[in-house]
């Protein structure tokens, strides 16, 4: 039943869903950066940083991420030459601009996850710690950010989760993950219900314990107002 | 302004933002003509690219007609989605388990696929078992692919919209003598469709969003891939993607403004309970909504990855 599996090697099944799970992470970890820095100039008391922050994510979140991994392909890399260092190693050079798509649309997900992570803080909390006579960077330090972290994991848990499910749009650009492969195998096989439940089980595998963990970790953590 | 990161400025902090504006913005503006001097390099800003969008062709015979389809793929979608997530919905909420569990699954299991493969399969489905024509196929796939996955996401919004009703209404409705059934259709599913408008309006910017994955995979008729028979057509990629990309970022701007002036009345309205369900419920469950392609994919976590936290009736 399974048999057709073994016709592909170049990616096999494995190493398409590996590709996936490569993307998840370099992308993952990219846009926790970027993100980051957007929340904290959202946050920041200088008003043009809010407003960078702001613009950013609002034009971001409001174009399709299949645009923006199209257009770092066809415009990026074609016309304005990014090869992101792989000028020659087409599918390398797909792989990291799909990342690069990946981290900028991510990114603004992740600011706004972290940005009301930090709005569930009361006022309050600043307030008394500076009325103990804390100093900013210890008012930031002990009460504030520790608060806002753990409140955060609940929807970086649902932002990650996202991530890994987009990084199929990856295949617009013709990267070898999973979305590809399945392309590939439904329109050859004959076993069509077969293949798609084999990918859908791989994606249920890859997100339920994502979820589950995070979600049992945020429910763990959670500060009880 | 003060905030729970910082107190309101003194004379000190005061300089130091105005230095900081200074050179956030000189570090802008050197990116932004960065920007410009490399577009001008590769002559993406040659009047000759970008005068076709003053022409009527290029808008009556590519961009408008990509926009119709975007719109009609995602219209249909939100038409089948929504009755479909209301009975699963209430399906989760029922009171025998095996119609929760399988409800549950149901809604689970679609969640945490990706809409291109659903789209993928939905394809390759009807290309084998049906005789839809190759020209409405495209269409069939994507709607397909964007109801599952849309209904098991709205299936979450009724539940939690239906949970955000006061628990009075149901006493009350069981006290006049309303049985199960007449207490869901004519008391809390109402109510609850009002609260939760807010949350579907932002939802269709993820469906909007993820029709442009239909262009791409399925070869479907949208905007981004009218887009490309244009830019084959006057050799102007880069203009083409911006021009496509600003009338993205209208057309959800102004679903989501809609949303948030709908929540906002919904919010003052007097008559209703005070529950509603907004955008940023939305974005707990599935933060894609308002953002969208998460598109390809909001949310998909387990059941204990989703919180609501229901609203305190005022």
């Amino acid at each position: 039943m399974f048999d057709f599996l073994s016709d592909y090697d170049d990616p096999s099944l494995l190493g398409a869903f590996w590709m996936t799970v490569k993307l998840t992470v370099f992308s993952g970890v990219g846009s926790l950066v970027w993100g980051t820095l957007l929340a904290a100039m959202r946050v920041s008391p200088v008003p043009l940083m809010r407003g960078f922050g702001a613009a950013y994510v609002n034009i971001v979140r409001n174009i399709p991420l299949t645009v923006i991994i199209v257009f770092s392909s066809l415009g990026l890399a074609d016309i304005f030459g990014m090869t992101m260092g792989a000028p020659d190693d087409f599918d390398l050079q797909g792989f990291r601009l799909a990342i690069l798509g990946l981290v900028g649309y991510t990114a603004a997900f992740v600011c706004e996850a972290i940005r009301s992570g930090i709005n569930t803080v009361p006022l309050g909390q600043a307030e008394a710690a500076r009325a103990i006579g804390l100093n900013f960077s210890q008012t930031l330090r002990l009460i504030v950010l520790p608060q806002a972290f753990r409140s955060v994991i609940g929807p970086l848990a649902n932002v990650l989760i996202a991530l890994t499910k987009n990084t199929t749009v990856a295949a617009a650009i013709g990267v070898a993950e999973a979305a590809t492969l399945m392309k590939t195998m439904i329109e050859n096989e004959a076993q069509t219900l077969l293949i798609g439940a084999v990918f859908a089980f791989g994606f249920v595998v890859l997100t339920l314990p994502t979820g589950l963990i995070l979600g049992w970790l945020s429910k763990r953590l959670a500060v009880k107002r | 302004m003060s905030s729970v990161l910082y107190d309101t400025p003194g004379p000190r902090a005061k300089r130091r933002n105005v230095l900081l504006s200074v050179v956030f913005f000189v570090l802008l503006a050197l990116f932004l003509w960065w920007i410009w001097r490399t577009m001008d390099d590769k002559g993406q800003l040659k009047w000759a690219l970008w005068e076709p969008f003053t022409t009527e062709q290029a808008w009556t015979t590519y961009l408008l007609p990509g926009l119709g389809d975007t719109l009609k793929a995602a219209a249909i979608a939100m038409v089948i989605a929504l009755p479909l997530g209301a009975v699963f919905g209430i399906a989760r909420l029922s009171d025998h388990r095996w119609v929760r569990g399988v409800a549950g699954t149901v809604v689970e299991f679609f969640r945490s696929i990706p809409v291109l493969l659903l789209m993928l399969f939905a394809n390759e489905f009807y290309v084998r078992s049906s005789d839809i024509s190759s020209e409405q196929r495209p269409l069939y796939a994507v709607v397909t692919g964007l109801v599952l996955y849309n209904a098991s996401v709205l299936a979450e919004v009724v539940k939690a919209g239906i949970l955000a009703l006061p628990r009075g209404q149901t006493e009350a409705a069981y006290a006049v003598g309303l049985r199960k059934g007449q207490t869901m259709s004519s008391i809390l599913l109402p109510q609850a469709v009002t609260a939760m408008l807010p949350a579907i309006v932002s939802q269709l910017v993820v469906i909007v969003k993820d029709t442009a994955l239909g262009g791409v995979m399925l070869n479907f008729t949208e905007l981004l891939n009218s887009r490309s028979t244009l830019a084959a057509n006057y050799a102007n990629v880069i203009p083409s993607f911006i021009v496509v990309a600003i009338i993205y970022i209208v057309l959800n701007f102004i679903l989501t403004s809609f949303a948030s002036w709908l929540e906002g009345r919904l919010r003052r309205s007097k008559k209703s309970t005070g529950a509603v369900l907004s955008a940023e419920d939305m974005e707990e469950l599935n933060p894609a909504a308002v953002g969208g392609t998460f598109g390809t994919g909001g949310e998909g976590g387990g059941p204990s990855g989703f919180t609501f936290t229901d609203k305190p009736p005022r």
